[in-house]
């Protein structure tokens, strides 16, 4: 089945129109992370006039970043790890028994995907004020309360993604595994789970992104102290300038872990999206 | 939703493996166990504490008076019936207008971005089926926007759409596109189609990722079939493609018509908190309604409208899609 032609220059077409689209706001975000404050204070240019890393020196006084870093850096990284390891005894529970409810925990957790953000966020918000007025244990405002969110929040999509994986292991190696004397407990952990690590780090990273990227329960749940960069990185425009260079360095810096970890594992995130999928 | 067969993990060079067969349930028949209860029981816990009993508490809310004096206990927050929900659908009332307004200004925007981005993600895969040199980095560079955390894409278009600074301004007078002065992006009419921009540039990746995972699981004998019959590039695509992709566009379209419809950060970082008239999304709306003016009683009855909404379309939806797919 040859290409003709006219399939090629309409994909040559199409394809560099797509990358057109997709480059120019990555350009954008690298080039000013280099320039000069001066060069961004007036018309846009597509070069520095001299090329500086002081916004990355620099980005760390203007307001806190340090702090912000350290704080995403602990929640997105705890609720991830634990978000995985309850989502791995789910979906092995899901994925090798048959069981009364097993549907409807399957329907309940996937259709909570579906619900605003929003419809969920008032009542936290006072259910955690009120619990720390009540037991003293304060979720509102700190990065406890932002794990248990967010853990919460890829919950669902992990397990989805889990089943598919495990689904995939042949059911003859937890066989084996039994004839050898092997409970299901030594099974999960000595068959399945080394058979499914790549779909296990795919999950990971899908829930550490998750954390790491939410806006609107960072900008009601946090103060201060426990400010995460989704909410500190809009803290560049002050009421006297906008230090949009420092803003793009700043970008640049909190982009890279979760775009290098994602591109890294795409091929199982495919893997795991097509496993879903034909549910 | 009852079997699956999942392909493994892809090896670089191949399509996935079949090696899922559909599930069978075990010959001994299931032992009767606690086990998998006490599997769940974490997951559970969590979905009870953090989304199904806050929905509850959603709902009861919404029939209180919960405005600013009763925030700090509000047990003492008197009870108003269906208050709420008859300011929030009273179309006459300015509350109504502007909330009507927002619905359909989401509507708008939820079905140009779904429909946009789903025709991008469409070329591309459709494009970069066959190999080529260079087809593994394009590949790689359509799925960064995906990648970025939102807020750091929104944030690097914000600053693109500035109207003395950014680059859409700079560019649009270089080829001479507008006559007299700069146009305003973040504000006015011109602020729904920036938020539609950023809002595909950061969508249809997903739409993308999803499309060609659907047709690595296409055989390739199928077009081998096509091309003999001489079929051309479109009866390909309707003939063997599109069918084939069926379930993945079953689900896609679902997954990206919920979170269009309830994105906040979009609008939220792009404009700075207070999103204009023109690009007020419900999700903006409503949060607005709640923490501007703390009225939650308010605010959760909108939440709940917006609910019912969702789970009416998507019921309607899947029971539709499902009978055609049944007739397929």
């Amino acid at each position: 089945m040859r290409e003709t032609s006219g399939e090629r220059w309409a994909r040559r077409i199409v394809l560099s129109l797509l990358t057109l689209f997709t480059i120019t706001p990555l350009y954008v975000m690298l080039s000013s992370a280099l320039k000069p404050l001066r060069d961004v204070q007036g018309p846009f240019t597509w070069l520095p006039s001299r090329p500086t890393i002081q916004p990355f020196l620099d980005m760390w006084r203007t307001v806190p970043l340090g702090r912000y870093l350290v704080n995403s850096l602990m929640v997105a990284s705890i609720a991830a790890l634990i978000s995985v390891s309850i989502a791995i005894f789910a979906a092995f529970a899901i994925s090798r028994y048959r069981f009364r409810g097993r549907q409807l925990f399957s329907v309940t957790v996937l259709s909570t995907q579906m619900f605003p953000g929003i419809l969920f966020l008032l009542p936290l918000f006072l259910i955690y004020v009120n619990l720390g007025n009540a037991t003293g244990i304060e979720l509102y405002a700190t990065r406890l309360g932002l794990i248990i969110t967010y853990l919460t929040f890829s919950l669902p999509f992990s397990i989805w993604m889990l089943v598919g994986y495990f689904d995939s292991i042949p059911r003859g190696l937890d066989e084996a595994a039994q004839v050898d004397g092997a409970g299901p407990m030594r099974t999960l952990f000595q068959v399945i789970l080394p058979t499914a690590v790549p779909g296990i780090v795919a999950v990971t990273v899908y829930a550490f992104m998750t954390a790491w990227g939410e806006v609107l329960f960072a900008s009601v749940m946090t103060d201060e102290n426990s400010r995460t960069l989704a909410v500190g990185l809009q803290g560049y425009a002050t009421q006297y300038n906008v230090y949009w260079n420092q803003a793009m360095a700043a970008s640049v810096v909190v982009s890279i872990p979760v775009v290098i970890g994602f591109l890294a594992l795409q091929r199982y995130f495919v893997a795991g999206l097509t496993a879903g999928a034909v549910k | 939703m009852a079997t699956t067969t999942a392909p493994g993990p892809v090896r670089p060079a191949g399509r996935p493996a079949e090696n899922g067969a559909p599930k069978q349930p075990k010959r001994r028949g299931p032992r009767r166990s606690y086990l998998p209860y006490l599997l769940l029981v974490p997951a559970i816990v969590l979905e009870l504490g953090i989304h199904v009993i806050p929905m509850l508490v959603g709902v009861w809310m919404s029939l209180l008076e919960l405005t600013q004096f009763h925030i700090r206990d509000w047990s003492t927050a008197p009870f108003a019936g269906l208050e709420n929900y008859r300011v929030t659908f009273d179309f006459s009332s300015a509350t109504g207008k502007d909330l009507l307004h927002s619905f359909w200004v989401t509507v708008l925007y939820t079905v140009a971005s779904v429909g946009l981005s789903w025709v991008f993600g469409m070329a591309a895969a459709v494009f970069l089926q066959r190999p080529f040199r260079g087809r593994a980095l394009l590949r790689t560079l359509f799925l960064t926007p995906y990648a970025l955390p939102v807020y750091t894409a929104v944030i690097t278009w914000t600053f693109m759409f500035q109207r003395d600074t950014g680059l859409v301004n700079q560019v649009i007078e270089q080829f001479g596109l507008v006559s007299g002065d700069r146009p305003f992006w973040l504000i006015g009419d011109n602020s729904f189609v920036a938020l539609l921009v950023v809002s595909l540039w950061r969508s249809w990746p997903f739409a993308f990722l999803c499309l060609m995972a659907g047709m690595q699981n296409i055989p390739g004998e199928l077009y081998e079939a096509a091309a003999i019959d001489g079929a051309g590039f479109w009866r390909r695509l309707r003939d063997v493609t599109m069918p084939m992709l069926r379930p993945v566009n079953q689900v896609l379209l679902l997954v990206l018509f919920l979170w269009t419809f309830n994105d906040f950060n979009t609008p939220y970082v792009l404009f700075g908190g207070s999103a204009p008239k023109q690009a007020d999304l419900i999700s903006i709306h409503i949060y607005e309604s709640s923490f501007v003016t703390w009225n939650f009683g308010l605010g959760s009855a909108m939440s709940v409208a917006l609910l019912l909404f969702l789970l009416v379309v998507t019921t309607v939806y899947l029971l539709v899609t499902n009978r055609r797919r049944e007739h397929a």
